[in-house]
């Protein structure tokens, strides 16, 4: 949880880690294979997701081993998909929320994160969602709502989430 | 399953797909109608009928019966407006709005009624709306019940709409049964992604099809941008092609030269039309006073199945909270159920990680409950308002102030109240800080500490309206009580934007019933002959 004074100082750096991460954002993009970066998720995106999904799954992901890591990735897939499905304006914002997040100084400034995204432990992961989630800025608490929203969305959203919850799933219609 | 839409297309109904557009295109009709959701539907096909050519302008894509799978993840990016993400200007409010041909009618939950008469009352004395009287609107929505099959549901409610029944009664709390535009419904619950059966008489099986057999053209994946004015008369209405998957357009433009123009791109979307095209607005109203119905929900734990995934949705509701205070009085609320999918609910839920998961794992038992604020009645409550962001696209500006956060907190209390008195072993409302309450007693106490802040509570809307607001004098209202826009000769808007407050109530059949006198009107004006009867 940051304190105000620390969000102060996010409020200075916040403007040039803005600028910066514009720059982040865009290298990313030319840096990203074609193909490999399914529509509406960039590449920081991607890394920022993977590292956010099993602490805002905890508990109903697979425990480990491949299962886990497919349904991570099938996760990640289905963000992507959602991300790809909201307006033009909802893209680019969010897009330059990963930049933003990807890029080093307002990762620790802003998510109050030390380690990169890939290193960062769940109790991090954890820490970092809380903060937004009471921060005193809407803005945080609104990008969290959006990354609440779009893993629990892309993650209900697939049949194989269904089991857990009782759902059987939608009837079958002739 | 037959797919009556494809059958009719087959038949050699006019239908363009814009996105299939290698080229620009100019069409020449009578009437262009922007929007092909309960407005525009309805003025389709009266105008149709009367024998006027019109064009029916939808900027999502055509979806029938045939592509409906019933499930959330393929539905809310095909048939919701931003994939049923849409968001207020400060993200407070999510707002589901449809966007495909059919509009929300397509994913709406049937809930049917017409327009309250204290809504009527207070619009003939703020607006001096003389002529909306509940007699005057009487026959339209009369009308209407006969053209959607709107009937009280015969079938038993499901057990999410049963307990608010159950409450109701134990507390002494007035609730009645609602009425539906279903035609051999097979009680599925899944309104809101699509009816596979076209048992939902929305206006993609029953208006639409209706205009296009009487010779209307139908133009899906076809964005309006602007209206091209010449002095006081729209000439022409310039629309943009979309791309398949309906986000970014194509270079390709269609121009759709007109006499008359109707307006029924919802109440974000005519505004922004209008907006975006400079319309006259000398009082400075268009765009303005835009209502919400900010909707709260609180989610219990049940010791049975609830199972509100299946079965119609939305059947039983109570006006207690409106009826018993004034309407321009502290915001009052009308209370139902919403049908709860596994995306939906997830979605709604406070919290993240093992606290969710627990709640989601309580899925099946869940009763949840919404609670429907009406906005727009008290000079505390002067709703949003529309402006124009990136490229032209609309944004809803709508601060929640405090006199709606005040009903905010008492909708919570309530619902609280009846899903105890229903049997909850524990209530959870919809509030990032609530974790749950075990007894009335604790929740009392811990809904009053609750901070009323955005994010923080959960609120969301299915109802947009106003922003084109009628009144008897252009000092009041942007249009007039027949919807024509002041200023503009050759305007009629036909949506929830005529709205001067929000409804009280879910707002589709006061949209059929006021577009149907509208439109009937429009059409004897055109074609100098009495209008077709709808039904």
């Amino acid at each position: 949880m940051l304190t105000r004074r620390q969000f102060i100082k996010a409020g200075i750096v916040g403007g040039a880690a803005l600028t910066a991460a514009g720059l982040f954002y865009s290298r990313g993009l030319k840096e990203a294979p074609a193909g490999a970066v399914p529509q509406g998720l960039t590449l920081p995106g991607r890394t920022i997701i993977a590292a956010i999904v099993p602490a805002i799954l905890a508990g109903v992901l697979p425990a480990a081993g491949e299962a886990r890591q497919k349904a991570i990735v099938q996760t990640v897939d289905g963000v992507g998909v959602a991300i790809a499905g909201l307006s033009a304006a909802a893209q680019k914002e969010l897009a330059e929320l990963f930049a933003l997040l990807g890029f080093a100084p307002a990762r620790v400034l802003l998510a109050g994160l030390w380690p990169r995204w890939e290193e960062a432990s769940a109790a991090d992961i954890a820490a970092f969602l809380q903060g937004w989630r009471t921060s005193r800025l809407g803005l945080l608490r609104s990008a969290y709502a959006a990354l609440h929203d779009l893993v629990l969305g892309a993650w209900y959203g697939m049949p194989e989430a269904w089991p857990a919850i009782g759902y059987p799933g939608p009837p079958e219609i002739l | 399953m037959r797919d009556p839409f494809l059958e009719g297309m087959g038949s050699g109904w006019e239908v363009i797909d814009a996105s299939a557009l290698v080229a620009d295109r100019t069409l020449e009709v009578d009437v262009a109608i922007v929007g092909s959701g309960a407005g525009g539907g309805i003025a389709a096909e009266i105008l149709a009928k009367a024998g006027l050519k019109v064009a029916i302008v939808e900027e999502g894509p055509l979806k029938t019966s045939t592509d409906f799978k019933l499930r959330e993840a393929d539905a809310y990016p095909q048939l919701y407006q931003e994939s049923a993400a849409r968001k207020t200007k400060d993200k407070a409010i999510n707002v589901l709005q449809g966007r495909c041909v059919g509009g929300s009618t397509t994913v709406n939950w049937t809930s049917s009624f017409r327009t309250p008469a204290t809504t009527l009352a207070h619009w003939q004395r703020e607006f001096g709306l003389k002529e909306l009287t509940v007699e005057a609107m009487s026959p339209w929505f009369d009308v209407v019940d006969r053209r959607l099959n709107i009937r009280y549901w015969d079938l038993s409610p499901n057990e999410n709409n049963k307990l608010l029944r159950e409450a109701a009664w134990k507390l002494g709390v007035s609730v009645a049964p609602m009425r539906r535009n279903v035609k051999g419904c097979w009680n599925l619950g899944y309104c809101g992604m699509g009816c596979p059966t076209n048992a939902k008489q929305s206006m993609l099986v029953t208006t639409i099809p209706a205009a296009l057999g009487a010779g209307g053209l139908l133009a899906h994946h076809l964005r309006a941008e602007r209206l091209l004015l010449q002095g006081d008369r729209v000439e022409a209405l310039e629309c943009r092609a979309m791309q398949p998957a309906g986000i970014h357009a194509l270079p390709y433009r269609v121009l759709v030269r007109a006499k008359h123009f109707v307006l029924a791109a919802g109440a974000i979307g005519s505004p922004a039309l209008l907006l975006r095209s400079g319309a006259p607005d000398p009082s400075r109203l268009l765009g303005r006073r835009t209502f919400l119905h900010p909707t709260t929900v609180s989610s219990a734990l049940m010791d049975h199945e609830v199972r509100g995934y299946a079965g119609a949705p939305q059947t039983i509701y109570s006006d207690h909270y409106l009826d018993n205070v004034a309407v321009d009085g502290p915001i009052g609320y009308k209370l139902e159920v919403p049908p709860m999918h596994p995306v939906l609910f997830a979605t709604t839920l406070q919290g993240y990680g093992e606290a969710h998961t627990r709640l989601m794992g309580e899925f099946a038992n869940a009763h949840a409950m919404l609670a429907l604020l009406r906005d727009g009645f008290h000079p505390d409550s002067p709703g949003g308002s529309v402006q124009l962001g990136d490229n032209g696209a609309p944004v809803l500006d709508y601060p929640i102030t405090d006199f709606v956060w005040d009903g905010v907190r008492r909708s919570w209390l309530a619902m609280a109240e009846l899903q105890f008195a229903a049997g909850a072993k524990r209530v959870y409302v919809v509030h990032e800080q609530c974790e749950g309450y075990a007894s009335l007693d604790e929740a009392k106490a811990g809904i009053a500490q609750l901070p009323l802040k955005n994010q923080l509570a959960r609120v969301v809307s299915a109802h947009v309206m106003g922003g084109c607001g009628m009144a008897a004098d252009e000092k009041r209202g942007a249009t007039d009580v027949w919807g024509r826009y002041r200023g503009l000769a050759n305007v009629t808007v036909c949506d929830g934007s005529l709205f001067p407050t929000s409804i009280g109530a879910n707002p589709q059949q006061s949209v059929y019933g006021l577009a149907a006198r509208n439109a009937s009107r429009l059409a004897e004006e055109l074609t100098q002959r009495p209008a077709p009867a709808l039904a």
